[in-house]
């Protein structure tokens, strides 16, 4: 090779490098403005109204926040609550995640699609499901108060803190196996291998190879558990009884019953600033601890158990998660086919044949629709935001990236009612006179649901060696292709596992939704909150109708994704 | 390894050097791919945003969550007055008002329906009304019309107040409740679910109803006996009713704080026709807290006029007639028949407990703090 031609390579690697990192702010532009749009101008211009109401500073509407021990108090629980959470949901979900990671049996992609499940039902209906199941009238006290003759029912479980402990494991419980499952399919199984040839015990291999090399995947797992338990405000308030507050909801009863906005501005801060630390030590943490052993992700190392005791490994698995996650469905199943008076498909019926005129009223099949419509919109705008987002994270070196990573977390641990409200007063004039539009719903929906997606999809983006990108560079691949042939068969799965989350987010109505004003279309959690708000036999069991039909729509929807998953494994992905 | 059967798998590289202007073209191609993906997202959003913006003639009522009214009776407005009514659902009663005093500048809507007597005084603080007085108010009870200004208008009315399962009662051959200081006896402990009034706006009423009834200094002392007679308090109505009351579900709880017009539902929502009422309500003097629901123009509306034809509308018989079935809840005017299911089996309270919105909104979190101190810390 000649002098020029050494300097003219030298000279194009260096534009080279400069152009890659021109595109990869061209990729965070989109995400960055859509928070900048969404979420900081609204959030901005609720706190500065609410602080500022006529220009002025009250401190005095806030006063109580330092000289009343209640908000300490709050703040305690909140954080122990979730914490306490977090760990239990690891601890019950981990297992599952090495059963669905490392094995293949049948009805694993069903069983799977029903264990996410939970993740969409409104909690009005979570509570109804383990009433059914652990009420002071419900099906075990039945069973033991007929089986060991008491006079009382045994299990009391309500209104207490393992009430809403249960049900915050009930709802996390597939993310962590999702996404640690996930992630623990695409390991190089050589690595272990490797480990074990040179005499390490299976425990050893575990603690000192495998352990580490999750730690990504568990870290992001437990990152999204902690953040959702901590603005957990329906679980608390229905299942843990009005005895204890989050502070997502004490900012709901400040600035929705008391109409104190600056108190609810103020709490609001200190619930993002606290995830926000929070997720900035971890992205910190997390940026250290990249490891880059992976396996063909298209592939994956998932296999058929062979030997009994494995096999035994995954019954004994699968039979506690259906008695975990699957049991408290079939009560609602069963509770939506019994009436007064036996067996009845009388509530079914009455769904689509219903006598109501009310202006309101909606086919199932288009609440349904509804449903699926924003569903597929939020998860199309999450996916591609969060992979761009993603894209530039896992490609940044500079010390910001932590920074950015825990920027792009803030919308799940911001509150609703406050978001909402932002809205209200921000996206009121053209071209973004989006406040009454239902425009603003898959939007609202995609904001909570793209943090999901870039930490289902980071993990796997890190652990690509650059060695790989780089060989391909060298052979002459653009970086689109190095991006499309390398980079997209490996993080597929995970992907896959964000759209999924992203779908259910919506389908769940998931927080700043709620409190999105929005004219006449009628979702499935919008029907069964209708059904639910007035009294009557046929209310109640049309809405156990209408959440078992999410249910089914959302399983199917699960195992769909699920089978294309199966179905690209099979095809493989040509490369 | 892995790697070999990435790298030769394909062959699809071109394996030779990779000059700039490629790197730039391909990276050209990515951003156009980038660009036209969201230009079309914007194109969609625009159209969805547009339709709108450029819709016909129509006027927008903001409201809460239950609302609800016949198609039919809504149809006749419309096409009575060559116009599209939009509603639009903004969370419970309290959120749906904090939405509409913080649009205020710029509101959302023609006419706000919702407010009720809890939340009147914010309302009227806020300055988000404009005066209407309605000629159909004449057909309203002087004693509903609590804005001598007429910026609020009464729709509809609901006694919050006990609900009892008769079927418990008789089971048990226990007397069923008829006054509040029935619920703090020893026979009656455990027996009562009620909402918390931080959260829940039948709470917030039934809390009043207790305030009006043993006055500032006596309610605390009735919430401490309630406490130790094992009250549970719920978060919410749907959860106190279809998940601890014993008529309406497998709850254990035969007393609920809800409406005296919740049994004449349970009666029109059976399974089967039912000839008599689950559920009785306790309306004995002092013993409830009527709800009263107002319907305003709101400030700033581009359509006054059609806001007061709709605002006539909504007072009127017809509107008026339509509202038990749909809301379960009392028409204002005197004039509105009630359908056989209310006349049969509902109840309304001779003599409820009052107090004074003014009294309500200035003290709401002094006596929630301290029902909660009492209560539940």
């Amino acid at each position: 090779m000649s002098e020029v031609q050494l300097i003219a390579e030298g000279r194009g690697k260096h534009c080279g490098d400069r152009s890659k990192h021109l595109l990869r702010w061209l990729l965070f532009s989109l995400p960055l403005l859509f928070l900048a749009l969404f979420y900081f101008y609204p959030l901005t211009k609720i706190v500065l109204l609410s602080f500022l109401p006529e220009g002025s500073w009250q401190p005095e509407k806030i006063s109580r926040l330092f000289s009343s021990t209640v908000y300490l108090r709050i703040l305690w629980f909140t954080t122990w609550q979730a914490a306490l959470s977090t760990l239990i949901t690891l601890g019950l979900a981990l297992p599952g995640a090495y059963v669905f990671g490392r094995y293949t049996f049948p009805g694993k992609n069903l069983i799977q699609a029903l264990l996410t499940v939970p993740f969409v039902l409104p909690t009005v209906v979570t509570a109804a499901a383990f009433r059914a199941l652990l009420g002071q009238n419900g099906l075990l006290n039945g069973w033991l108060m007929s089986g060991f003759d008491l006079s009382s029912p045994p299990i009391r479980i309500e209104q207490t803190v393992y009430f809403f402990l249960l049900a915050h494991v009930f709802y996390n419980y597939s993310l962590v196996l999702r996404i640690v499952g996930g992630f623990w399919a695409g390991l190089d199984p050589d690595v272990r291998a490797a480990a074990r040839m040179l005499g390490a015990s299976p425990w050893q291999t575990f603690r000192r190879i495998t352990l580490p090399l999750l730690f990504p995947a568990i870290g992001s797992a437990a990152l999204l558990v902690f953040i959702f338990c901590f603005t957990s405000f329906g679980v608390v308030l229905i299942l843990g009884g009005p005895g204890y507050a989050t502070i997502e909801v004490e900012i709901y009863r400040q600035a929705v019953q008391l109409f104190n906005l600056p108190m609810a501005a103020a709490l609001s801060l200190v619930q993002i600033a606290v995830n926000f630390l929070l997720m900035w030590l971890y992205a910190r943490l997390d940026k250290r601890s990249k490891t880059t052993f992976y396996s063909d992700g298209a592939t994956g190392s998932a296999m058929q158990p062979v030997l009994k005791s494995q096999k035994a490994w995954i019954g004994v698995n699968v039979v506690f998660m259906v008695i975990l996650l699957v049991s408290p469905l079939m009560a609602l199943v069963m509770r939506s086919v019994t009436g007064e008076y036996g067996m009845t498909f009388a509530y079914y019926s009455a769904l689509f044949t219903t006598q109501t005129r009310s202006v309101f009223f909606v086919e199932p099949i288009s609440a349904v629709s509804n449903s699926i419509g924003f569903g597929v919109a939020a998860m199309l705008i999450a996916v591609t935001l969060g992979l761009l987002a993603s894209t530039f994270l896992a490609s940044a070196r500079s010390k910001g990236t932590s920074l950015w990573d825990a920027v792009i977390m803030l919308p799940l641990a911001t509150s609703a009612v406050t978001l909402g409200f932002g809205y209200i007063i921000t996206l009121n004039r053209p071209p973004l006179n989006l406040r009454d539009s239902i425009v603003l719903v898959p939007i609202a929906h995609a904001l909570v649901a793209f943090p999901f997606v870039v930490r289902c999809i980071l993990p796997s983006l890190r652990r690509i060696p650059q060695s790989l990108r780089e060989a391909a560079t060298l052979l002459g691949a653009s970086p689109f292709q190095v991006w499309r042939y390398v980079d997209l068969p490996i993080i597929m799965r995970a992907i896959l596992v964000g759209s999924v989350f992203a779908f259910s987010i919506s389908l769940g109505e998931f927080g700043a939704s709620a409190f999105v004003t929005r004219p006449h279309t009628p979702t499935m959690p919008v029907a069964i909150f209708r059904f639910l708000g007035q009294p009557g036999d046929m209310n109640y069991g049309q809405a156990m109708a209408m959440s078992t039909i999410l249910m089914l729509v959302t399983c199917s929807g699960f195992w769909m994704i699920g089978r294309f998953d199966s179905l690209r494994k099979s095809v493989g992905t040509g490369v | 390894m892995t790697h070999n059967r990435l790298l030769t798998g394909g062959g699809f590289f071109i394996v030779q050097h990779t000059p700039l202007h490629v790197i730039l073209n391909s990276m050209e191609e990515t951003m156009n791919r980038i660009s036209r993906f969201f230009g079309s997202l914007i194109v969609v959003l625009a159209v969805l945003a547009g339709n709108n913006a450029f819709a016909e003639k129509s006027i927008t009522v903001m409201t809460h969550d239950s609302f609800n009214i016949s198609k039919e009776v809504i149809s006749h407005f419309e096409q009575e007055n060559g116009v599209t009514v939009r509603f639009l659902k903004s969370g419970d009663a309290g959120a749906a008002l904090v939405q509409a005093i913080l649009s205020k500048e710029n509101p959302l809507a023609d006419v706000f329906y919702g407010v009720d007597n809890t939340f009147f005084s914010r309302a009227i603080d806020a300055d988000i009304f404009q005066p209407y007085a309605s000629p159909m108010l004449a057909g309203v009870p002087v004693s509903l019309q609590l804005d001598p200004q007429y910026r609020l208008l009464p729709v509809d009315y609901g006694d919050v107040c006990l609900n009892y399962d008769k079927a418990w009662f008789a089971a048990k051959g226990i007397a069923p409740p008829s006054d509040l200081t029935d619920l703090v006896r020893p026979e009656y402990k455990g027996l009562t679910v009620v909402q918390n009034p931080a959260t829940s706006s039948p709470g917030m009423a039934f809390l009043l109803a207790t305030i009006g009834k043993f006055g500032e200094e006596g309610y605390l002392d009735f919430w401490m006996k309630m406490r130790k007679n094992q009250v549970l308090v719920a978060g919410g109505w749907e959860d106190a009713y279809f998940g601890h009351f014993t008529a309406a579900s497998k709850g254990d709880r035969p007393i609920v704080v809800s409406y005296a017009s919740s049994p004449p539902a349970a009666v029109y929502y059976s399974e089967k026709p039912l000839s008599e009422a689950p559920t009785a309500a306790v309306v004995t003097a002092d013993n409830a807290f009527r709800q009263i629901e107002f319907v305003g123009i709101l400030k700033g509306t581009k359509s006054p006029e059609l806001a007061a034809k709709l605002v006539d509308f909504m007072l009127s018989v017809q509107f008026q007639e339509d509202i038990p079935l749909q809301m379960f809840v009392f028409p204002a005017n005197s004039n509105a028949r009630l359908p056989d299911v209310f006349v049969q089996h509902a109840v309304v309270a001779e003599q409820p407990a009052i107090v004074r919105p003014a009294a309500i909104e200035a003290n709401r979190s002094i006596w929630v703090e301290a029902w909660t101190d009492v209560v539940l810390r």
